[in-house]
């Protein structure tokens, strides 16, 4: 029994300290946003700031115009993104799991198939479509190539099979049309792999940094991170400001992972096993 | 398949595609030609100011590969960072996932906490650990409180790429703890159970039972960790400014393609670059797969 108590107060220790090892970079960065650059500079080592300021964010919301524009820009994206492929992968998903029509076996390889490939071959001729149509510096050439995800069309499709088929049965009893089953009767059901979806959508547009980076060229049109990016150059050594508009950036994310973390770990499992 | 449905054939070839159409679509335009004309351009030399303009210029960008030294920096680089992230990383998930999978309380706070890095942006991790590594910064006061030595980690070249070591196994971690974690919840109870009928320790029981039923996954594990490695990009350019600076050190081979592609407007090469990325990564990723497949059928 002690020996038991003993080894659990070990692996306690050690959790404990790998949360310190977590968190500090986070509680440092926080620490910073709300210090003046004069404590910054003096190299001083305070984690609860000497003299507590709200200036630098202060300072970012009044005299960097183009902040508030990063943010919206950032989530016009995101919220775009993410509620086309919530409806688009589902519906392929369906359409692959359920119905019965000419190619639909190719389709599913192909999709699979693409799965293979690292997003990185598709940057470049990316770039190249995307600047024959005019889209550099604009929404649609951000929103328009990742309208669906052949991941996430996949997992629809796995999602679906295993979908209990009565429903649909006494749906088409109920005359129904295919269309009217699947946005009234499938789609209300689908609801926990739509969360899974929404995250790692969201999430993954909300942080992308590479796509962004070939598209917007305008600061007008910048997403954060790029703003971010554009800001450390401008303000080099203002670690106060930089870290402000970090936590500004950081905050939402962190605050829909933790209302919404359960889904997260469910998700990862499921890419995990597949 | 009701009924009702199956009776009228040509509807329901017709549903399908209705279902099908926006997603082929956008793979046709946004996945499909790019890489078939990924395929076709990386033997040509691409015009990109005023008129984009294409000419085949055969196996002459792959010759110019062998002989750029940038490339070999940049895999010399990656080699490098697979050879001391991947396994580090993969130790401490592993360690990680089997102290949260024992019956200790709190396991779900602490589950949440070291996830956060993974849901962070990497464009503000790389700010918080550039402020941190800053040379009148937190590690390094911490480092001379131990006695420590301490470093320049943003500007001397033999240093920047370790800091970005220490940020990615830090930040990946986590993740990979996560794929473990339901992978031990997945190795049945009873074979533990017949273990210790048979007299075997926890540490016996840890090597003949835990580490063999978890292979598949730390062969996911380390193959995702080595395609991460080679994509790299986000945290080398921020850090360097885009440079993949002091003098290489940071450079990896994604930045060296965008640099290519956007500062020289080299589009060919740069294109010839992502081909031979993309077939090293899908070798490794069918690799995988075949392994994987075949510890299914045994």
């Amino acid at each position: 029994m002690t020996k038991n108590s003993q080894s659990n107060t070990f692996l306690y220790g050690l959790l404990i300290l790998y949360s310190g090892v977590t968190v500090i970079p986070f509680l440092w960065a926080l620490s910073a946003s709300f210090k003046p650059l004069a404590e910054i500079a003096s190299g001083s080592i305070h984690f609860i700031p000497q003299q507590f300021t709200f200036a630098n964010y202060q300072y970012i919301f009044t005299q960097e115009p183009l902040f508030m524009r990063w943010f919206f820009n950032s989530a016009v994206v995101a919220i775009g993104v993410t509620l086309f492929n919530l409806l688009f992968n589902s519906m392929a998903g369906y359409a692959l799991a359920r119905i019965r029509f000419p190619g639909n076996q190719f389709w599913f390889f192909l999709i699979v198939a693409v799965l293979v490939v690292p997003g990185q071959i598709t940057l470049l001729p990316k770039f190249l479509i995307l600047k024959s149509l005019g889209w550099l510096n604009s929404y649609a050439g951000l929103i328009v190539p990742s309208l669906v995800n052949a991941t996430f069309i996949f997992m629809m499709r796995q999602f679906f099979i295993n979908f209990p088929k009565e429903l649909e049965e006494a749906a088409a009893l109920d005359g129904l049309s295919r269309l009217e089953t699947f946005f009234k009767i499938v789609l209300p059901l689908a609801k926990p792999a739509l969360a899974a979806q929404t995250i790692f959508i969201f999430m993954g547009s909300w942080n992308e940094f590479l796509m962004p980076l070939v598209v917007m060229s305008d600061p007008e049109m910048f997403t954060l991170p790029l703003g971010l990016n554009a800001f450390k150059g401008q303000y080099i050594s203002y670690w106060n400001y930089i870290m402000a508009a970090s936590m500004i950036f950081t905050l939402p994310a962190l605050a829909i992972y933790a209302f919404f973390n359960r889904y997260f770990i469910q998700g990862i499992a499921f890419s995990g096993g597949k | 398949m009701p009924r009702i449905w199956q009776r009228q054939r040509s509807q329901e070839a017709l549903s399908g595609y209705f279902f099908m159409l926006p997603a082929l679509f956008i793979l046709s335009v946004f996945l499909v030609l790019p890489i078939l004309s990924a395929l076709i351009l990386a033997f040509c030399k691409v015009q990109l100011l005023g008129e984009v303009r294409y000419q085949f210029t055969g196996i002459k960008n792959l010759l110019r590969m062998i002989a750029d030294e940038r490339v070999w920096i940049a895999l010399k680089n990656t080699a490098e960072y697979v050879a001391i992230v991947v396994p580090i990383q993969t130790i401490l998930a592993l360690g990680l996932a089997l102290i949260l999978n024992t019956n200790i309380r709190g396991k779900k706070g602490f589950r949440i906490i070291f996830f956060m890095p993974t849901v962070t942006s990497s464009a503000v991790l790389t700010l918080i650990f550039m402020w941190i590594y800053n040379s009148d910064g937190l590690l390094n006061h911490i480092l001379s409180f131990f006695n420590l030595p301490t470093y320049n980690w943003l500007g001397d070249p033999a240093i920047a790429l370790k800091g970005i070591m220490l940020m990615n196994i830090w930040s990946t971690a986590p993740f990979f703890m996560v794929i473990y974690l339901a992978a031990l919840q997945e190795i049945p109870a009873s074979l533990y159970e017949a273990a210790q009928i048979d007299g075997a320790n926890r540490w016996e029981q840890f090597f003949y039972i835990t580490l063999p039923s978890l292979s598949p996954v730390t062969f996911f594990v380390i193959v995702m960790g080595i395609i991460g490695t080679f994509q790299l990009f986000d945290q080398s350019y921020i850090f360097s400014g885009g440079s993949g600076g002091p003098n290489n050190s940071t450079l990896t081979l994604v930045l060296l393609i965008y640099n290519y592609a956007f500062s020289n407007l080299d589009m060919g090469y740069a294109l010839a670059l992502t081909l031979m990325l993309a077939v090293v990564i899908m070798t490794v990723t069918l690799l995988q797969r075949t392994f994987f497949r075949e510890e299914q059928v045994h």
